[in-house]
């Protein structure tokens, strides 16, 4: 083991000094959480076991396409035509260096790997839950001081710079950055349920080593336990759709103190915003607040002036919904219009009451309403969208 | 294997001329001939895509491409590499090859093979239809999913996905009666003394892939129609809201996706060994062992799908089974890699093109298989899953495995078909030109999947982007040097330096005991085998 453990740092060094950038990366990067360090160790042992038995057949295979070559007058040896037993002798051998890295050298540490994985339950302090959307990701708190705490997590690149033929100077963190990140405390072990509402997406932090499909109707679930403060970089690995390349996440581990602090300020915040659904806003107010929900939500498909991408996403301005009534006679909200679309969604269209608040909600009708090239003239306002919830 | 008698009927059967020889045409040397036509064509199709993906991701930001587009191109480029230039190219093969080299005078059933090629143009169409039919503005392009189908993604899609869930039906037919016409051949056509244990191995790849392709294929159509019944007809199979389940179809789709990745190695295994043997001038070392292996592969492919979405979540008992029945998978392929090097050692070898591209494919497809061997692994394949190193991995085993296997396979035969010598500069040229590209294409995105690249993104963050741009250039250099494959090809069948009839020194078996090229109808009268 001290020969091969030699080689594989031969082999390392060999390629960190090929390393002309200095933070170039070549291998996963730093785990930052106990599964990731296990998968990195996983991941060098077998790849220096495969590289190992890649250079050795090579060298043989090399050494026999220089020496037996008929240019070189080898004469072709007359294998004894199969003498059964030779050849099975000879065929098993690599069968049995097979049979043991396969189910020993790599099949024990992988066991392992496996059990520590899927332990997402004990020791266990507090649990989070993740929900993938068409083309955001939802965190929400489930237990302890921040119970309760949920918000929504956008891409937070100015449009301008994903958009086509864009040539200026990009942002240092260009497609992972995000307006809401999500805060984790230092060293303890989160329990991470995932599920979504559309179809198939994958929460992934390569710093982490956990990733898990969130399915739609079902919670699946892993873990992770961040053992160094810093803010973590992933993005989503299940191709769901075109903005696929755009729901990207980001996780700042604080020590315990730290995140105690930021949970109050959160609760704070989602307390005033929950305010802000009782208060009487002004037409103004609704329709500045609305277009920046416009924008980060619903832009990517109908697009910042309401054109659409017709025939998957109808565009906004004249559009019959955007321009019909809200409320029927009965004060009920009319089904398949304005309100019931934002809320509960059709076919392509996400369902928005469990992402948006009623606040968001009323502003972004009335801005759709009211901009866009729409001149519909009435507001919204978030308590209607309260009571249009019961 | 030696032969008693061999006929030389130079005799001329009636056969119509002209665009209704080709299709009427009942000869397994005509059908063959189309096969592989279709597939060349098809393989530039499939590769211009990608080259337009290639150029989208050569630097960071939108260029070329909307997202929407990038997703159709990338599924496309999929399913037309994978049912339209591979599958069709290891059938055009079986199609000349078999009945040559187990003495017989064609198929067994030359009508259903006519049928079976005919079935894959209208395939074709109605997989890039869409592109074409989104310009004039009806749907919004072809299937946009990848080529996996996954719901509900695939519910949500737009007419391309019933497009494509119709051309994968009618591939899927067209497989399977490639398939009963290969297994009844090789039942009931071979030539008197040929046994089982002395058929061709590229024989026994193919029959080995023929039941595969029988088991699996009814179950990718089912799942396809259960897809198609839940976009249109209201059923729930994919969807949780009426009991069904995503993931299901996932399981569905990958009993048929992973013995498919066999079925386009089966007849490349079985023909490596022959072009070795041939320029090793030496007897394949290992028969039995080999045939044995295969089975054992082809046991193995039908036990192990889950492997492909480990990350979708399973029971721990589960995971432990596919990820030790995946690992096992390696047994049977290192004996299958001692026999071909084996076969190399002390022999007398020389390089000529189809040699260069069996030793090449050997190594490459080495790493193909070393790096299946990692991703087994359930845990480290968290990271892998999805990532750009499975992207390169699957390239090393089908591009690599596949299609580098089918271009020695070109070379090695292609005297036999045309009667003609290929040029052997260009030959060799094409090679390396093609085996340098394709590993400079293919590294970087092994790097590019460790450092956190996921696959299918239209656009990438910055530290992506030297890796990338590296790629992006490699993968033009492999794709323009395909031209010179067309072209030695083109001139190959048109005119040159006449074969012998043996082509190369160490050659045996049947299929060089005939003229070249063989008469249109091979063997008239029935050789033996001792």
């Amino acid at each position: 083991m001290q020969v091969l453990k030699k080689i594989g740092l031969g082999i390392a060094v060999m390629l960190a000094s090929l390393n002309a950038f200095a933070d170039y990366a070549w291998n996963f990067p730093l785990p930052a959480t106990p599964m990731a360090a296990d998968t990195l160790h996983v991941h060098n042992k077998f790849m220096t076991i495969t590289g190992i038995i890649f250079v050795v057949v090579l060298a043989i295979m090399i050494y026999a396409i220089f020496a037996h070559r008929k240019s070189k007058n080898f004469k072709p040896v007359t294998d004894k035509v199969p003498s059964t037993a030779v050849e099975i002798f000879w065929t098993l051998i690599p069968f049995a260096i097979l049979l043991l890295i396969d189910f020993v050298i790599m099949g024990i540490p992988a066991y392992h790997s496996v059990i520590m994985m899927e332990n997402t339950r004990e020791k266990a302090n507090m649990v989070i839950k993740i929900t993938g959307s068409q083309w955001r990701w939802q965190y929400e708190y489930m237990d302890g001081d921040a119970q309760g705490i949920k918000f929504v997590s956008n891409l937070a690149t100015p449009k301008e710079q994903t958009d086509k033929g864009f040539t200026g100077v990009k942002n240092e963190h260009y497609l992972l950055e995000v307006d809401n990140r999500l805060v984790l405390p230092v060293g303890e072990k989160v329990r991470v349920l995932m599920t979504a509402t559309d179809v198939l997406h994958n929460w992934w932090v390569p710093q982490f080593g956990s990733s898990r499909v969130a399915v739609p109707g079902f919670i699946r679930e892993t873990w992770v336990q961040v053992e160094t403060p810093g803010t973590y970089r992933g993005q989503c690995k299940e191709l769901c759709g075109k903005g696929h390349g755009y729901m990207p996440i980001v996780v700042d581990a604080l020590p315990v103190a730290e995140y105690k602090l930021w949970v109050a300020a959160k609760k704070e915040e989602l307390a005033k915003a929950a305010a802000g659904a009782d208060k009487v806003w002004t037409k103004e107010d609704l329709i500045a607040n609305g277009k920046t929900v416009y924008e980060k939500n619903c832009a990517v498909c109908h697009q910042v002036t309401g054109a659409g991408l017709p025939p998957a996403f109808p565009a906004l301005t004249g559009s019959k919904v955007a321009n019909g009534p809200i409320f029927g006679a009965d004060g009920k909200y009319l089904k398949d219009g304005h309100l019931d679309r934002v809320l509960n969604g059709v076919r392509v269209m996400p369902a928005w009451k469990a992402v948006l608040n009623d606040t968001e909600i009323a502003s972004v009708i009335t801005y759709e309403r009211n901009g866009l090239g729409n001149a519909v003239g009435d507001v919204l306002q978030p308590a209607q969208v309260k009571a249009a919830r019961q | 294997m030696s032969t008693t008698t061999v006929a030389h009927h130079e005799e001329h059967a009636e056969h119509p001329s002209g665009i209704m020889r080709w299709l009427t045409t009942t000869n397994h040397k005509d059908i063959g001939t189309m096969y592989l036509t279709f597939s060349l064509i098809m393989f530039l199709v499939g590769g211009s895509m990608i080259l337009a993906i290639r150029a989208e991701l050569f630097q960071p930001g939108l260029q070329l491409l909307n997202p929407e587009f990038f997703n159709q191109l990338i599924g496309v480029h999929a399913l037309i590499m994978i049912f339209a230039a591979l599958m069709p190219a290891a059938t055009g093969f079986a199609n000349w090859m078999i009945p040559l080299q187990i003495g017989a005078p064609d198929m067994a059933l030359p009508r259903l093979n006519n049928w079976g090629f005919w079935l894959l143009p209208p395939s074709a169409i109605l997989l890039t239809l869409p592109f074409t039919l989104a310009l004039f503005g009806i749907g919004d392009g072809a299937l946009a999913t990848g080529w996996t189908f996954y719901p509900p993604l695939s519910v949500q899609g737009g007419i391309g996905v019933d497009f494509a869930i119709f051309a994968v039906h009618l591939l899927g037919i067209s497989s399977v009666l490639g398939s009963i016409n290969i297994i009844v051949t090789l039942f009931n056509m071979r030539a008197p003394g040929m046994t089982l244990m002395k058929m061709p191995m590229f024989a026994w790849g193919w029959l080995i892939t023929a039941f595969l392709l029988v088991a699996t294929i009814p179950v990718l159509a089912g799942a396809v129609t259960m897809l198609l019944t839940d976009r249109h007809f209201g059923t729930h199979f994919f969807d949780a809201a009426g009991g069904g389940d995503p993931i299901m179809f996932q399981h569905l789709f990958w009993f048929f996706g992973h013995p498919e990745v066999y079925i386009l190695l089966l007849p490349v295994w079985g023909f490596i060994p022959q072009i070795l043997e041939t320029f090793s001038r030496k007897p394949m070392y290992g028969y039995k062992a080999q045939v044995y292996s295969l089975w054992a592969i082809g046991a193995l492919a039908v036990v192990v799908w889950a492997h492909h979405f480990f990350t979708a979540g399973m029971p721990v008992p589960a995971l432990l089974y596919f990820m030790y029945s995946t690992m096992a998978i390696s047994l049977p392929l290192a004996v299958l890699f001692f026999c071909w090097i084996k076969t190399m050692w002390k022999g007398s070898m020389s390089f000529e093109t189809p040699m260069l591209f069996a030793v090449g494919w050997i190594i490459l497809f080495g790493i193909g298989g070393l790096t299946g061997l990692v991703l087994a692994d359930v845990a480290a394949d968290a990271q892998y899953h999805n990532s750009y190193f499975v992207v390169a991995h699957f390239h090393y085993t089908l591009f690599a495995g596949g299609i580098m296997g089918i271009m020695a396979g070109t070379y090695y035969w292609l005297p036999k078909m045309t009667g003609h010598m290929y040029s052997e500069k260009l030959g060799k040229l094409h090679f390396w030109l093609t085996a340098i590209s394709f590993n400079l294409t293919f590294i970087p995105q092994f790097f590019l999947g460790l450092a956190g690249m996921p696959r299918r993104i239209p656009d990438y963050a910055l530290q992506f982007a030297e890796f990338n741009m590296i790629s992006s250039i490699a993968a033009f250099v492999l794709g323009f040097s395909q031209l010179l494959f067309v072209y030695n090809i083109v001139s190959c069948a048109r005119g040159g330096k006449k074969a012998t009839d043996q082509v190369w020194e160490g050659a045996k078996g049947l299929e060089w005991t005939l003229s070249s090229p063989p008469p249109y109808h091979s063997f008239t009268e029935q050789p033996t085998v001792k």
